[in-house]
């Protein structure tokens, strides 16, 4: 059968099961739609949460990003892993013991103030919209990549599934489908590692595959019987610098920008609302640790794949490439340049492809071909001459990617709206069934939104991701962390804190991506921190902020302080009247 | 259980809190300052198999130490529970 034909029959398996899945676990209640009636096994919820992190950018582009950074790419495996450890030590736990539905909601009754409330729930909007938008593009690009319809239909189809499963089961339904889209993304992730690390190193292990020793198939395959029982590592870096780039293993960027950039992206993570209501779900506080732990573990299986297929597709990629006459050229590489991710421009006219420094399509660059950090993951498949129904496996993980990703942070979208906005300000007499209501409408008018921006997409949306995490870590993650760790953290130093956090890297990062982007260079930047790094120096700023002002502002109410006290063992909750 | 918290429970919360600062110096440890700020000298000092150590801590290490980190915290955090007899069902 035809890859075609696979990736109908796999992706149409896989979306009548999310559709079962969907309808067996509707929701019937606020409590079902919000936390899943707070009754998923840990080992679901971390599967659940491994789904809901790893996005349509996670699986298809990440590795091929790593594959041009070389050791600077760390900072996504380190930074996206890390938020783990503290969401499991610092956050988790506490969540889950106070149990309430939502970010805005915690902060709202922590804080004693409705006006954090709004500066949460439109900050949760805000980072879930930035998020989703490139989620729902994805959908839409792997569609049209393996099957050839149009982005737009593609993006239709997707919105009409996130719109039948997350109107329908709210939280209930999306975990339980996130449960099944975590078994099809790792499925399509890993199983073309294996092979590929099989063939190139005779080790199935891809992650110790990649610092092993290249065997006689292996050299076959690079079709260089020199590098036989060298270090695969070692081949990359010769091969890296013959070619005019720097060594593989060794980085380029300022480590001062990596620190902080891994930094932001890990209290980032651990900021992030879609990932804290994660932790509501669960039955108790020890399920809430250990569910991180799950999470960690599903997570991490595909992040330290990641560096693996970078390094194996690098080598592969160059060596079938670089130097071989275009005519002869492998099929894969005929194949995926249909798509537009590899191209050839013949610059010297001797019919030869050199990769080389520099763009493409730049006249004053050596470098003849196109390559897209997207190819790495989407073309490994076939470089590896694995049979057709693991490329159509590529698709199916991919969707699962994205759609797990977008379902989950329209929850948090629709919760906003219905729970903190309608429920908790403006209607507050409002009952469950009315509730429920807005929930679903809520989450039918986010999937619409999410919609038109995959199949408009803002320019600015690779742009704003950075604004995602700088402001999840800028923001929530300070104030959620003081809100447990101090009990005299009170409401005027967090809202303080907050303003001048989110003011702050607002500003930091609109001058550089908006306002002045050509400034946007290690030169220019405030101590060489580039605006992915500086929720950094934003949730420093908060912390400072937050705990001067609370020097001189009043104490918060005792009943506010025990409730902080309860949070922090296992056993009832004290919750202040006010609370209610 | 009480609404102040007893002697019992802050002992609890303080073992809790040690136990939360030993894993985030190890978490710190593995990734900022073997993964990021010594990494050039530890590439240059060791070799684990075909893997320069530094770039091992930065591209595999950290993320495998991670998950430790957090089931040895899940170890120790359910002890503590039945040790303070505040473990739930």
């Amino acid at each position: 059968m035809s890859i075609l034909t696979w990736t109908w029959i796999l992706t149409g398996l896989s979306f009548a099961l999310y559709i079962y899945i969907a309808y067996a676990t509707r929701a019937k209640s606020t409590g079902d739609f919000y936390a899943a009636e707070q009754s998923v096994p840990a080992y679901m919820n971390g599967m659940a949460t491994g789904a809901d992190w790893m996005s349509a950018a996670s699986f298809i582009s990440m590795a091929g990003l790593i594959s041009f950074m070389g050791r600077d790419g760390s900072f996504y495996l380190m930074g996206w892993t890390g938020g783990y450890v503290l969401l499991a030590m610092l956050f988790g736990p506490y969540l889950r013991k106070y149990g309430k539905f939502t970010i805005p909601q915690f902060m709202a009754d922590r804080y004693y103030s409705q006006s954090i409330r709004l500066v949460s729930l439109l900050c949760a909007i805000f980072v879930s919209f930035t998020y989703v938008a490139g989620q729902m593009r994805g959908v839409g690009v792997v569609f049209s990549r393996f099957m050839g319809v149009s982005i737009n239909v593609g993006v239709i189809i997707g919105m009409a599934l996130v719109f039948f499963y997350a109107t329908l089961g709210g939280m209930k339904g999306i975990t339980y489908t996130q449960v099944a889209q975590y078994c099809v993304l790792i499925c399509a992730y890993l199983v073309p590692a294996i092979f590929i690390s099989l063939q190139l190193t005779g080790n199935p292990i891809p992650q110790l595959g990649f610092g092993s020793k290249i065997t006689a198939a292996g050299a076959t395959m690079l079709q260089d019987p020199a590098t036989q029982g060298k270090y695969l590592l070692d081949v990359l870096n010769g091969i890296q610098k013959d070619i005019g780039f720097g060594a593989y293993t060794a980085g380029a960027r300022p480590r001062i920008d990596v620190w902080f950039i891994t930094m932001s992206l890990m209290i980032g993570t651990a900021g992030l609302p879609h990932i804290l209501i994660r932790f509501f779900t669960v039955p108790k506080m020890r399920d809430a640790r250990s569910s991180a732990g799950y999470a960690l573990i599903c997570i991490a299986l595909l992040y330290t794949t990641a560096p693996a297929i970078a390094v194996f597709a690098r080598t592969n990629f160059i060596k079938s490439i670089n130097n071989v006459r275009y005519d002869a050229a492998p099929s894969w590489f005929k194949n995926w340049e249909k798509t537009g991710l590899v191209k050839f421009v013949d610059k010297d006219g001797d019919g030869v492809m050199k990769i080389a420094k520099g763009k493409w399509d730049d006249p004053k660059s050596a470098n003849e071909v196109k390559i897209d950090q997207d190819i790495m993951v989407l073309a490994n498949p076939e470089i590896a001459k694995l049979p057709n129904w693991v490329v159509g496996l590529i698709g199916a993980g991919g969707l699962a990617a994205a759609l797990s990703t977008a379902a989950g942070l329209l929850l948090v979208i629709s919760a906003a709206v219905s729970h903190d906005l309608m429920k908790g300000m403006l209607k507050p007499d409002m009952g469950e069934k009315e509730e429920l209501i807005w929930a679903r409408g809520g989450a039918a008018v986010a999937v619409c939104i999410a919609g038109l921006f995959g199949i408009y997409p803002p320019g600015f949306v690779a742009q704003v991701v950075a604004f995602a995490f700088g402001l999840a870590a800028a923001s929530f993650f300070p104030c959620i962390l003081m809100g447990i760790f101090n009990k005299k953290a009170n409401k005027e130093g967090a809202i303080s804190g907050m303003v001048v956090g989110i003011v702050f890297v607002a500003a930091y990062i609109s001058y550089f991506k908006f306002v002045n982007p050509a400034f946007n260079n290690k030169d220019h930047w405030w101590f060489g921190i580039s605006p992915e790094g500086i929720g950094t120096v934003g949730a420093c700023l908060n912390f400072a902020t937050m705990w001067i002002v609370g020097k001189f502002t009043p104490e918060p109410p005792q009943e506010i302080q025990d409730l902080v006290g309860s949070l922090r063992y296992p056993g009832k909750l004290v919750v202040p009247p006010s609370a209610h | 259980m009480s609404v102040h918290a007893t002697k019992e429970l802050q002992a609890y919360w303080k073992e809790n809190l040690v136990i939360i600062i030993v894993h985030l110096a190890i978490w710190f440890f593995v990734s900022f300052f073997c993964g990021i700020m010594i990494v050039d000298q530890l590439d240059a000092a060791f070799m684990l198999g075909g893997f320069p150590l530094g770039f091992w801590f930065a591209n595999q290490g950290s993320m495998v130490i991670f998950v430790i980190l957090i089931w040895t915290y899940v170890y120790m955090m359910n002890n503590l529970d039945k040790k303070y007899d505040v473990h739930e069902g």
